[in-house]
């Protein structure tokens, strides 16, 4: 596929937001349940702050991508059937709910947990339905897996987890330090699932050829002629136009700046007492290597009709 | 059921095109029109068409075979496309399984197209809403048109007739037999879409004739390589010889 760059960034953003506000409610029931001391309101003002701004840079992202966004109410008609529908009705109340906890959590009101409860299965549910978009596209293979939903979870919650951290070093709290930690435990697990994911998508078979595409039985079959000269939609929507080499350097690149260099600075935050900068940083680089490593599963993604259009794949 | 689909015919299929630039003028001027192009005759030029036909070379040099595959729109029996539609704007037309997109609902988010295994759609660049071949429906509904071209226009154009057009699931419509005792095939069977147009395979006519059916294998001569007697230059009995 040929990534666009509204999903990839909304895709990394919601993310992100929804690992935050995983981050922030479990601070929230530890501190409820008395397993940790009373943390700083400031703390979770900015966390659902920073959680909003980052939904709804998300939510006016993915608005970029569609051809008529005046029409976008329309998308939660079939929400029977599609799971974009189903994303785009469970995402606003999502943000709504996260506005509302982060209300009621700032006036002391007792409603404050239920909303929490209420926004941890909204949270979810988003998780599911933005994997399920790409997951139940059967011929996509290689986004055809449980390790789709896994990967957007275990990013997000590693993504958010360090937004967390670098906010409660910020303001000094004694949970900084395990937040590093489960940041840093959330990282290494993304980076396994990656692998993994990596590993299975370089040994998918794929199930159509152009044997099956034409329906011709000959192992050797040219495409001499596509049908048109110049390019189409079919030419530039379905394929990324970079070279092997390309792909090879950006998988490397977001292999490091998601997952390696994050952890590295994650080191030495956890070391250190004051380590916001060095947090700050883990999180930025973590951040351009969530882009990049969503374009890779974007471009990774190998559709059939390609097969259609030999030239230009 | 009524299920309208395409039969095309690869054995008959020349490649000339007809059909690609038929559909394009009825359908940029028809109910779905336009279809919009950019530069078309200058570098680079693109646009939208509901059909293209695609040419494949089959076989290594010298034993190849030029086979010309007119591609649209499949209007599958469980199509992909249209459950994963947000706003319901992709819909199989109950009365006849056409396919087809409501300009008026769809918001160009292009899911659809990434839902369809064998591109058969395109987003129309200046409408932002997404295309696809509509098996001409304002021609085939269309009671004032006479009732031999309520039919798609690039099954009109066609001059080899390698287009049908009915209903496949009338088992006596020109496409059932066509696909029954022709051997229509669907493309990409291993998606389960089940695609409503099929394909009719090439056929070579070949004589088949074994090697005894020239020669006699029981012809006397070969038996013992002996001639018949009395030779025809020996002299004879006036009308009497062997043979």
């Amino acid at each position: 596929m040929n990534p666009a760059y509204s999903v990839v960034f909304f895709t990394v953003c919601c993310g992100l937001a929804q690992g935050l506000f995983l981050a922030i409610f479990a601070v929230d029931m530890l501190t409820r349940l008395s397993f940790i001391e009373m943390q700083s309101p400031q703390f979770f003002v900015w966390g659902h702050s920073i959680t909003l701004i980052f939904l709804a840079v998300g939510l006016l992202s993915s608005f970029l991508h569609l051809g008529h966004p005046e029409r976008a109410w329309r998308a939660v008609m079939m929400w029977k059937t599609s799971w974009l529908s189903r994303e785009v009705i469970v995402l606003p109340l999502f943000m709504l709910i996260v506005f509302a906890y982060g209300c009621s959590y700032w006036l002391g009101s007792t409603l404050s947990l239920w909303l929490g409860v209420l926004g941890l299965f909204l949270c979810l549910a988003l998780f599911v339905c933005t994997a399920m978009i790409y997951m139940c596209l059967k011929f996509l293979q290689e986004w055809a897996t449980t390790l789709t939903l896994i990967n957007f979870v275990v990013l997000g919650c590693a993504s958010g987890l360090g937004w967390a951290a670098t906010l409660a070093t910020a303001e000094d709290l004694t949970i900084a330090t395990p937040l590093i930690l489960w940041a840093m435990i959330c990282t290494v697990l993304g980076l396994l699932v990656r692998v993994i994911m990596l590993l299975r998508n370089a040994q998918l078979k794929p199930r159509s050829s152009l044997q099956t595409a034409i329906g011709i039985k000959h192992p050797h079959i040219v495409q001499k002629a596509q049908g048109f000269m110049g390019g189409s939609f079919n030419t530039r929507e379905f394929f990324h136009g970079r070279s092997l080499q390309t792909l090879l350097r950006i998988k490397w690149f977001f292999l490091f700046l998601t997952f390696i260099l994050p952890v590295m600075f994650m080191v030495i935050a956890f070391c250190n007492s004051h380590a916001t900068v060095t947090m700050l940083l883990a999180c930025a680089l973590q951040f351009i290597g969530l882009i990049a490593e969503r374009w890779y599963f974007f471009a990774q993604a190998n559709h059939p009709q390609n097969l259609y259009y030999s030239s230009i794949s | 059921m009524t299920q309208l689909a395409l039969v095309i015919d690869l054995n008959v299929c020349v490649g000339c095109h007809a059909c690609v630039t038929s559909c394009k003028q009825w359908n940029t001027s028809g109910e779905s029109g336009y279809l919009s192009d950019d530069r078309p005759y200058d570098k680079d030029p693109t646009g939208v068409f509901f059909n293209r036909v695609q040419t494949f070379e089959v076989g290594s040099f010298p034993q190849t075979e030029t086979v010309h595959f007119p591609k649209s729109c499949l209007h599958c029996e469980d199509p992909p496309c249209v459950p994963v539609c947000p706003t319901g704007a992709s819909y199989k037309r109950p009365q006849d399984g056409i396919v087809l997109v409501d300009y008026d609902k769809c918001i160009g988010c292009k899911y659809c197209a990434w839902a369809c295994p064998y591109g058969a759609r395109e987003i129309d660049e200046h409408q932002q809403v997404m295309k696809k071949c509509t098996l001409c429906v304002d021609r085939i509904d269309d009671p004032c048109l006479p009732e031999a071209e309520r039919q798609p226009a690039c099954v009109m154009a066609c001059p080899t007739n390698a287009r049908l057009f009915g209903d496949i699931h009338d088992s006596e419509s020109v496409v059932s037999k066509a696909i029954r005792e022709s051997a229509g095939y669907t493309l990409m069977p291993e998606w389960g879409t089940q695609p409503a147009n099929h394909y009719l395979p090439r056929n070579k006519t070949e004589l088949r004739l074994r090697h005894d059916e020239l020669e006699r294998a029981d012809n006397p001569l070969k038996v013992d390589g002996q001639q018949p007697k009395p030779l025809t230059e020996d002299s004879s009995l006036g009308d009497v010889t062997s043979w």
